[in-house]
């Protein structure tokens, strides 16, 4: 072989191999993305349909009810608020009056079931998603 | 007063840092002998005026001078020593200040290790390392000064985040630090090369052990890091593809690729423009973490209060080391590849491509990492790319990357006959597919991740074996060809571990009483008592948990849930009974009221050797390192 073919053969394998990744990537990243949504687009029924997405915002002053090893609590941009059920233990850091992630997907009963309650590491730092959701429904509520 | 020494010291080794990089480089391109002679003095001064300001910062912590607006945000009276000492790397500026001081540790290794080396070279390696050094100390000086003062001093400081309150805080920045900053030695040797356009084994030879040291620190730093995560954050994680981990970790896969293409450098002469690539890639990639970390784009453990100006300093800086090192690439990298020639059939081929299964990976982390970051900054909505990404496309990359870990040390350089390796090879092969087969069944149920992982950790580790005997018959093996085998069997024992732990680990949420048994992986265990506990910042409850097995205690677990005086930030410290088949993890959750608890128990199959074969790994790089050819030339320097 040339050495000309043969460094054609190895470009040949090293785009393969790039694209097998490829496809891997764009497959993963379909299925494996999750949207954050605020709880007043949620209210809209702007939330994606049987997939699981994130929700941003603040656990509502009151609101956490214990059963068992299962917790109810709303949660809320201030404008909305969206009932949540988790099933397990709470990370440190999650507290009513505090910003809070959660993911999960919504029941038919409009309850947002968390799959995941996402720990925060600082007990000064506001998840930005959070901070996001309260900024939006704090500027469509002055723009009534 | 002293807290000023120290930033008046900074000051100055921004001066004679800006002096180490521009002298040395016009000095050796002119050929001016009186210039280029100033980078070791130089070099020699900038560190010292750096440990003058790091030694004052510790002062700072140890005296609790909360009059230094730093302190008293990372630091309280009542925080024990060794954490006032870790707090000095436990905030943004401080923890730059160490990145800062352990590059001018690197380069004062260069220039002292390096006496053999042509003048010409060092002057430009050590020039290039100063350019590095001094843009650094413009961005701490302008944006993160550590000696900011805070008038009038506070009373006592805000103390250190609970979290990071763990001797996992004293080892695992600097280490991780080490191995990140070292790559910048890969990359100065990279851009002296091509400055003095002399491409050449020799300095292949100069920048390998460097780059081997910078990875054996790099590989440390992330398995501390996730060991850390493991026992520290309390849910029992070792990965959790988080992006700051993956900031280290693309490093590290494209550090990996750069070991393997610098031996066919060496040895070969080949591959020579790529080889300077990884190595540009390796260090920009670094930076580009110090970039993720800092800015604050991201939302992580990592993530410090933040201040956009410095996320758009580090990215201007970025774009500057990048830009124009690329420019020069473009420039100056050898036309015509002059390496010598090799056959399709060759160990070159084989490491070729797994530098390319290697540099992907990377690329696909990279793109997971940045791309919520890039669908945020375009307006398309905010959206977070989680673990099953991660997984579904690192995964299937891996797995011919572990083939390929098996046959490649047996070609041969320049042409080798694949068929003759096969045959070779049938033995290992048949060890992996019984490995595979039967410890799956053995463990009580096969999955076909299972098998696989199994099948290609054997393979790897019985491939190893047969390369062993094979070259103990011919002599005395070399240090270097252990080390690759105590890299690579690393990798196995990696891969074993994350085997187990993800195919049979067993976990279960429960609400526990005084009294209640809960059984998992063949052990019971019971909860006996929850009291409080005093500890010297915090006050704790503290449960405890009998571990049984077939009705015999064999430990007693002390799971806490802290909480400290300075913060309301409660802590979960998870109680571990370490052993080298399993691990079993209880942690305590939130009361529940009548007096019962919400707890997690995990049992986790062989988690430690995922730990053990990163130590392997290490060990098998200092092994490389070790190796005769290098110290050969140490000697000739001494005398």
């Amino acid at each position: 072989m040339k050495p000309r073919h043969k460094r054609a053969l190895l470009i040949v394998a090293a785009l393969a191999v790039i694209s097998v990744a490829a496809l891997l990537i764009l497959n993963a990243l379909n299925s494996n993305i999750a949207l954050y949504v605020t709880p007043s687009e949620v209210a809209a029924g702007k939330a994606p349909n049987g997939q699981a997405f994130r929700i941003g915002g603040m656990v509502k002053d009151g609101s956490l009810k214990r059963d068992g090893l299962t917790v109810h609590f709303v949660i809320t941009d201030m404008a909305k608020d969206i009932p949540v059920s988790y099933t397990g233990i709470l990370p440190d850091l999650f507290k009513e009056g505090k910003g809070a992630v959660i993911q999960g997907r919504l029941n038919p009963n409009g309850e947002f079931v968390a799959s995941e309650v996402l720990a925060k590491h600082d007990e000064n730092y506001m998840p930005p998603e959070a901070k996001h959701a309260l900024e939006q429904a704090q500027k469509n509520g002055s723009n009534k | 007063m002293i807290p000023e020494f120290g930033h008046y010291a900074l000051i100055l080794a921004f001066c004679i840092a800006c002096i180490q990089g521009v002298l040395p480089l016009i000095g050796a391109h002119q050929g001016r002998r009186e210039w280029l002679i100033l980078a070791r003095p130089a070099a020699q001064t900038v560190f010292c005026l750096l440990a003058i300001a790091f030694a004052i910062l510790a002062w700072s912590f140890y005296i609790n001078d909360f009059s230094v607006l730093y302190v008293a945000e990372h630091s309280n009276s009542q925080l024990p020593l060794m954490y006032r000492i870790g707090a000095v790397w436990g905030g943004h500026e401080g923890s730059l200040l160490l990145w800062i001081f352990l590059l001018s540790t690197w380069t004062i290794l260069v220039a002292q290790l390096s006496k053999a080396l042509d003048e010409f070279m060092v002057a430009r390696v050590i020039g290039v390392l100063g350019l590095v050094t001094s843009g650094l100390l413009l961005f701490v000086l302008t944006t993160s000064n550590p000696f900011d003062r805070l008038l009038p001093a506070a009373q006592d400081g805000r103390s250190l985040n609970p979290l990071l309150q763990d001797p996992g805080l004293v080892f695992h920045p600097p280490m991780l630090y080490m191995g990140y900053v070292g790559f910048s030695v890969a990359f100065a040797f990279a851009i002296a090369s091509l400055l003095s356009g002399r491409l050449d084994a020799a300095w292949a030879r100069w920048s390998r052990p460097w780059t081997t040291a910078a990875w054996v620190f790099l590989t440390l730093g992330i398995a501390l890091g996730s060991w850390w995560a493991y026992y520290e954050l309390g849910w029992g994680g070792w990965w959790f593809w988080d992006p700051v981990e993956n900031a280290s970790f693309i490093p590290w896969l494209v550090g990996t690729a750069l070991l393997h293409s610098l031996a066919v450098t060496e040895k070969r002469g080949g591959f020579k423009s790529w080889t300077v690539l990884l190595a540009i890639t390796a260090f920009s990639l670094s930076l580009l973490g110090t970039f993720l970390v800092r800015s604050g784009v991201l939302t992580s453990v990592h993530a410090f209060a933040t201040d956009p100006r410095r996320g758009i300093f580090i990215l201007i800086f970025l774009v500057i080391v990048v830009g124009s090192s690329l420019t020069l690439y473009a420039w100056r990298a050898p036309k015509s590849a002059v390496g010598g020639k090799f056959s399709l059939s060759s160990r070159e081929t084989l490491i070729l491509l797994g530098n390319v299964f290697l540099v992907v990976s990377a690329g696909s982390v990279l793109l997971g990492t940045l791309y919520p970051l890039l669908i945020d900054a375009l307006h398309l909505g905010k959206i977070s790319v989680g673990p099953p990404y991660f997984n579904s496309v690192f995964v299937p990359i891996m797995i011919p990357l572990l083939v390929l870990m098996g046959v490649g040390p047996w070609a041969n350089w320049k042409n080798t006959d694949l068929i003759a390796v096969i045959k070779r090879l049938w033995l290992a092969g048949l060890v992996a597919v019984v490995a595979g087969i039967s410890i799956p069944l053995v463990m009580g149920q096969f999955t076909w991740l299972a098998g696989v992982g199994f099948l290609l950790a054997f393979w790897v580790i019985a491939s190893g074996c047969l390369q062993i005997v094979r070259q103990a018959k011919t002599g005395k093996p070399t240090r270097s060809f252990m080390g690759m085998q105590v890299a690579h069997l690393g990798i196995a024992v990696f891969v074993i571990g994350i085997t187990m732990v993800g195919g049979y680990q067993e976990e279960k949420d429960v609400r526990m009483s005084a009294g209640d048994t809960v059984s998992v992986g063949g052990y019971e265990i019971q909860l006996q008592s929850v009291a409080e506990a005093p500890g010297p910042n915090y006050k704790a409850m503290r449960g405890t948990f009998l571990l049984m097995k077939n009705g015999s205690t064999e430990a007693t677990l002390y799971p806490e849930k802290r909480s400290y005086f300075s913060s309301t930030m409660p802590m979960t410290e998870a109680a571990i009974d370490v052993g080298l088949t399993r691990d079993i993890y209880v942690s305590l959750g939130e009361e529940l009221g009548d007096k019962s608890w919400a707890v997690r128990v995990y049992y986790k199959p062989f988690v430690d050797w995922i730990w053990g074969g990163c130590l392997l790994m290490a060990l098998g790089g200092v092994l490389a390192i070790s190796d005769k050819r290098y110290r050969i030339k140490l000697k000739k320097q001494l005398s």
